[in-house]
């Protein structure tokens, strides 16, 4: 195959990965957008196997076949509730992948035509490296994430001093040695800034805690793209470009509306340390204030007497696995006429569009689940306000308590309902530390238990 | 591939800058529902590099290089396959109401 009709190939499989992406304005259109992508990626390897230089099919297929298959039998098997630490753990691969790639053109430049062992051309040669770094960044990134979202790592900020002056001279210690790396090229270099950046992807994850996971996966999704930028440079290979830079800025815009979701920037999130407990000021420290708790009877009762309900998930709600519980509690109010509702902040859960997957998978219909600025306004005309396993998303203080660590965040409006109940194990703070002035108020009924039990138990006595 | 005269490198950026652009539009437009779909799907579409993998890992004659390129084909197979059977998962309990 010439260059030319190889060239045009990767053209076709580059609009074939827009297209994916395209597909996913709509749960119609998504569908078929994947099989855009498959597509896309089936011919992008069909031509490279199909290039002179590649001969050896025996190690290519085996390769194919033993990754496939892990990576099939991971897709089925897994939970949805899991999905967080999947992605994470994939996008590690990718990083590592990066790596193996980028040691392959040092050992063998000729292969990719950007010159001989040890006498690369210079940009090719800085191209290389720095996809070696990115890819490396991510890989270990990924894997400290990964920990913390599968409960192996504690998710609670580790931090400690020199922190920050650790990451910063890492970093100019990997600038240098690339530096150096253009004046001499030696395996030990070579070497020296992949075991840097792999220090470094795991100390700027170990600071960040679990709450902002939505943040740091968008980050490492985008930083996966980057490495396959860079990778895509040293080759010359315009397909690998344009789908790094699909992935990178795909990641990027994610990163950015995650951290509009909790109004924090995209600095002080990768600075970590958010959400360390007990130097925060707690603004119940006025002596004990009154709550109201009910039973799961109380709750039936309110809601099936109630006209709209609107439900606002949260990270526990992942947690207790109780969104098929939920969704049946939903139908059953549905069937008595109420109007059920969900209502989804954008960071809720621990990756972007988690809990509507989840929501989905319970077969609650998309119609029915809101974005925050779709239903915000609905709250105040609503009667019941049903809060499961989320709490500072509804917190008021974001809005009107200046010296709170959320102030300014948008939250969803429970408060306006003429109703709140709010699912809790018990009075614990959310992860910011702060109380949620919610609980004490007139209107709002504490539900203590486990989501997934309550639930249950509400669909019991809705019976 | 390139035109005569123009450094590859100067061809690269002009590609990457056009498709970040196509990138940062096309991706505003992805509804909130489906965000995780679309990291699961750009996490498999960036296994891509599976292409630089398969260079490396093509010549007749074995070396240290390709040794390296069969794990790369590996860990981005496990990604291409993962990333999108667990998409397609995904995006198939989105249904509409009953």
């Amino acid at each position: 195959m010439t260059d030319d009709i190889s060239a045009f190939l990767y053209l076709v499989s580059s609009v074939c990965f827009i297209l994916a992406l395209r597909g996913l304005s709509s749960p119609d259109t998504a569908r078929q957008g994947n099989i855009f992508g498959v597509t896309g990626m089936t011919i992008a390897i069909a031509t490279t196997l199909a290039l002179p230089g590649v001969l050896s099919y025996e190690v290519i297929v085996a390769g194919l076949v033993i990754g496939g298959a892990i990576g099939t039998l991971v897709a089925r098997k897994i939970e949805m509730t899991a999905l967080p630490q999947l992605v994470a753990a994939f996008h590690s691969l990718v990083g590592l992948a990066a790596c193996f790639v980028a040691a392959a053109a040092f050992y063998r430049p000729e292969a990719y035509g950007i010159g001989q062992f040890l006498n690369i051309h210079t940009a090719s040669l800085i191209e290389m490296v720095l996809g070696l770094a990115i890819g490396a960044i991510t890989f270990t990134g990924s894997i400290i994430a990964f920990g913390k979202l599968q409960g192996i790592i504690s998710g609670a900020p580790l931090t400690f001093k020199g922190q920050h002056f650790l990451n910063a001279m890492l970093g100019i210690s990997v600038f240098i040695l690339i530096i150096l790396m253009v004046n001499e090229q030696t395996e030990v270099t070579f070497w020296a800034i992949l075991a840097i950046s792999f220090l470094i992807g795991i100390l700027i994850i170990i600071p960040i805690g679990g709450a902002d996971m939505p943040v740091v996966i968008s980050m490492l999704n985008s930083y996966s793209g980057w490495a396959a930028c860079g990778i895509g440079f040293t080759l010359g290979n315009s397909l690998l470009i344009i789908t790094g830079a699909l992935v990178g800025s795909s990641g990027a815009i994610l990163s950015y509306i995650m951290c509009k979701g909790m109004n924090r920037s995209f600095f002080s999130v990768i600075l970590g340390g958010f959400g360390v407990e007990n130097n925060l000021p707690h603004s119940g420290q006025g002596g004990e204030k009154a709550i109201k708790s009910g039973s799961a009877e109380d709750a039936a009762f309110i809601m099936e007497n109630a006209s709209s309900v609107i439900i606002v998930p949260g990270y526990g709600m992942a947690v207790a696995q109780a969104q098929h519980a939920l969704r049946e509690m939903g139908d059953i109010l549905k069937t008595k006429g109420v109007k059920v509702r969900y209502a989804i902040h954008p960071v809720a859960g621990r990756m972007p569009g988690h809990m509507n997957v989840l929501l989905a998978e319970a077969n609650v219909p998309y119609e029915q689940v809101l974005e925050l600025d779709e239903i915000n306004r609905d709250f105040s005309q609503t009667d019941v306000a049903f809060v499961i396993g989320a709490n500072d998303v509804t917190n008021p203080a974001a809005k009107t308590d200046t010296s709170s660590p959320i102030y300014g965040m948008p939250i969803l409006d429970v408060e306006n309902a003429q109703t709140v109940l709010f699912i809790k194990r018990s009075m614990a703070s959310g992860y910011a530390g702060v109380d949620n002035e919610l609980f004490f108020r007139d209107n709002t009924m504490m539900l203590f238990s486990d989501a997934k039990k309550m639930c249950d138990e509400i669909v019991q006595a809705l019976n | 591939m390139q035109p005569q005269g123009v450094d590859p490198f100067i061809f690269g950026i002009t590609v990457l800058v056009l498709a970040c652009f196509v990138g940062y539009y096309v991706v505003w437009r992805v509804t909130p529902a489906l965000h995780s779909p679309l990291m699961s799907v750009t996490n498999a579409i960036s296994s891509v590099i599976i292409v630089g993998a398969l260079i490396a890992a093509g010549p007749a004659e074995g070396n240290l290089a390709q040794v390296m390129g069969f794990f790369a084909i590996v860990l981005a197979s496990i990604n291409i396959f993962g990333g999108f059977i667990v998409t397609q998962r995904m995006l198939s309990m989105f249904k509409k109401k009953r």
